[in-house]
């Protein structure tokens, strides 16, 4: 294996001296891996907070996203019963550790913790961001988060605060490398999973149709919280 | 390389006879361009992305050693392996050595052309392990036993009634008078056949669209969630990547996931994209246990520093397909590659020798739509041309296009005796077609005939009447006047 490496690495370095090898004018390996410098960052994410956040709604709508808003964390569970009474969906979640603290015994939902199993019917996590560009949600693995919750249940809610909506990717890169990172621009800040989702599961793969549901979740609640969660 | 590439003109034949599959072509040419134009409008810095994208990936190209170098760092540093592989061969016993030393039974796969490349699936079939296709559309070829038709969408090719009965055939324990009329019941299936499978599978093999060299993550865009159940659920993950899908940071993955969807189905952003980086972490509480990284040349390191270097830049949108008057018209099967059109025809004889892929770089009209909406700024066209000079260099035997070539071009040299020909083939046709204005047939052009009448010469060659004109009518008058001004 190790004669494979040699030998790839070998064959790439003589290939840079041939006429043909093209240009390189973004600087050298080192400095763009220190300074992960943005490139162009498209201007529609940009806005004051209150902009930033009617235009993820507006985004994450646009791909069969659905999403409320509430004003406290003590709203958040009934709002949770009420979209599943409206839905006709049954009244059992299981919650990520991340939102253990909220007062779950003021609805008449079962409620269970843990992470996701394939007979969970609607699992209820906490995103880490929201990006208002493309109204993608962010989680990232952990004990906090089990990534499984995000994609085996068929009905995915997500609570999303509103002061988590920023921009773009960018702004979301650079707030992980900040809350996770204590060494700083070392790789050792990112989680083993970091998820951006846009909407709920989709295939076009029968007759070019667009169809939802298909491996992941067929619905995404978004629940938009003025409160901090912490 | 098990298709036939050598009978790209028989199969081009077959594919624009058969009317179910220009059915489901004729769906491809109406949806994914108009989709593609749509989501570009509606992104004012579109084509400075691209060109951004451009700059990133030959960045990459000029300093792939130090980010792969980089990039292996990263993935040991969170606990990961990382097997550099020559070729298909090397790559394939790398993942049969993982699944072996698991015990692996079966193997939950996630859409992955370097998967195809290698061949798999047959070779863990061969070594009594299942591997089960879980992209809707990998998932209906492979009960179909076929190959994809087309690098983003395997399955363009079938339709839905052929999926119905793919699903009747092989899903035996459900009812027989289940009602599979709508889509929707036909997905409802797929969701649940596959669940169990993601469920028990002892092995993920997912691809990877990209390696960012800054973390040692690979990145994952998928539409249905099926990459990410093939991942998170088993207890090993093994990403199989080709060497150039290096890109430096977060940021530059970002720049070129930006450019990825408009161009592919027309999207902002895929539903799903997903950064891995090593096994699960102290703690976690579910994630897998090992992770493997197949590093695969099989043939890329021939292209670097070659005149097709370029090609390298690729991101498998899928665009330069979806827009090409060729791939339309024939589908992905008549190439006989694992990569179908525009940057496949590049690809093939790159890859995988010049041997058998002689007419896929004639399988273009260099129309120059690739190479217009490509987000890579690849020229296409220009490398098309590049293989036919060698191909032309080869001095394969030559065909009887090239034999008429060559007689025209002798008479061409030959101004007088030129003329003299030229002007008796016009008379002649003129006389045959003077009638009704046009002809059915002509010789040694049957098949153009076929679809459309050629018009009758009006009259006397541009060099008569330029001269003033032999039947002395009225046609070059307006030549004489220009003439005389």
């Amino acid at each position: 294996m190790s004669d494979a490496r040699a030998e790839i690495l070998g064959k790439i370095r003589t290939s840079r001296f041939s006429p043909y090898a093209v240009k390189n004018e973004l600087g050298t390996v080192e400095d763009r891996l220190k300074n992960h410098a943005p490139n162009i960052i498209p201007t529609r994410g940009d806005g004051l907070p209150e902009e930033q956040t009617r235009k993820f709604i507006a985004e994450a709508e646009m791909v069969n996203a659905t999403i409320t808003r509430v004003n406290t964390n003590a709203e958040i569970p009934q709002e949770i019963a009420k979209y599943l009474a409206v839905n006709n969906l049954p009244s059992r979640i299981k919650h990520a550790p991340s939102l253990t603290h909220l007062d779950w015994s003021t609805t008449l939902m079962e409620v269970k913790q843990g992470i996701g199993e394939a007979t969970d019917e609607v699992c209820v996590t906490l995103a880490y961001a929201g990006i208002a560009e493309t109204g993608t949600l962010v989680t990232y693995s952990g004990k906090q988060n089990p990534t499984t919750m995000n994609f085996l249940p068929p009905v995915h809610v997500a609570v999303l605060c509103a002061g988590d909506i920023t921009g773009s990717y960018e702004d979301v890169w650079l707030k992980l490398r900040s809350d996770l990172d204590n060494k700083k621009q070392t790789a050792s800040f990112i989680p083993r999973t970091v998820n951006l989702i846009t909407g709920p599961s989709r295939t076009g793969d029968i007759q070019q149709t667009l169809l939802l549901g298909i491996h992941g979740p067929q619905r995404l609640h978004i629940i938009i919280v003025n409160d901090k969660i912490s | 390389m098990s298709m036939s590439l050598d009978t790209f003109k028989e199969n081009a034949r077959i594919a624009m006879a058969d009317q179910a599959l220009q059915v489901e072509l004729g769906r491809l040419s109406e949806g994914f361009p108009i989709r593609r134009q749509k989501a570009v409008d509606r992104m004012p810095e579109f084509e400075q992305l691209c060109n951004q994208a451009r700059d990133i990936k030959n960045h990459v190209l000029a300093n792939l050693d130090l980010y792969l170098e980089n990039y292996e760092a990263r993935v040991k540093e969170h606990g990961g392996q990382v097997h550099w592989c020559r070729d298909a061969e090397t790559a394939r016993d790398q993942i049969l050595k993982i699944c072996k030393a698991t015990d692996a039974k079966t193997v939950t796969k996630s859409k992955s052309m370097i998967g195809e490349e290698i061949s798999i699936n047959g070779f863990l079939e061969d070594h009594g392990i299942k591997p089960i296709e879980t992209d809707l559309g990998e998932y209906i070829i492979q009960l179909r036993g076929e190959t994809p038709s087309h690098i983003l969408a395997p399955a363009i090719h079938v339709s839905k009634e052929q999926v119905e009965a793919d699903f009747r055939r092989v899903h035996t324990d459900l009812p027989v008078d289940r009602d599979l009329e709508d889509p929707e019941a036909l997905l409802q299936e797929a969701r649940g056949q596959l669940r169990g499978k993601f469920l028990q599978a002892d092995v993920g093999l997912t691809g990877a669209n990209m390696l960012v060299a800054e973390t040692g993550s690979n990145v994952l865009v998928t539409n249905e969630g099926n990459a990410d159940l093939t991942y998170a659920l088993p207890r090993v993950h093994i990403v199989i990547a080709s060497i150039e899908k290096i890109v430096p940071t977060l940021e530059d993955a970002s720049t070129i996931l930006r450019v990825l969807a408009r161009s592919a189905t027309g999207q902002d952003i895929s539903t799903y994209t997903t950064f891995c980086t090593g096994p699960k972490r102290l703690g976690d509480p579910d994630g897998p246990e090992e992770y493997h990284v197949i590093l695969l040349d099989n043939g890329r390191t021939k292209l670097l520093g070659s005149e097709f270097e370029e090609i390298l830049r690729c991101i498998r949108c899928s665009a330069c397909l979806n827009h090409c008057p060729v791939y339309k018209a024939i589908g992905g099967h008549a190439y006989g590659s694992v990569y179908p059109g525009p940057m496949g025809a590049v690809l093939t004889p790159g890859l995988f020798g010049m041997e058998d892929a002689s007419d896929l770089p004639n399988a273009s009209t260099l129309c120059g739509k690739c190479e217009s909406v490509c987000p890579m700024r690849i020229p296409l066209p220009n490398l098309l041309r590049s293989w036919r000079t060698r191909y032309f260099e080869l001095k394969p035997a030559r065909s009887f296009g090239q034999y008429t070539l060559s007689v025209w071009a002798w008479l061409a040299k030959k101004p007088k005796l030129y003329h003299t020909i030229s002007g008796l083939f016009m008379a002649i046709l003129g006389s045959l077609g003077r009638k009704n204005g046009r002809l059915r047939w002509l010789p040694f052009a049957s098949g153009w005939t076929l679809k459309r009448d050629f018009p009758t010469p009006m009259g006397d060659t541009f060099i008569q009447q330029y001269h003033g004109g032999a039947r002395g009518d009225a046609s070059g008058q307006w030549l004489r006047e220009i003439k005389n001004e």
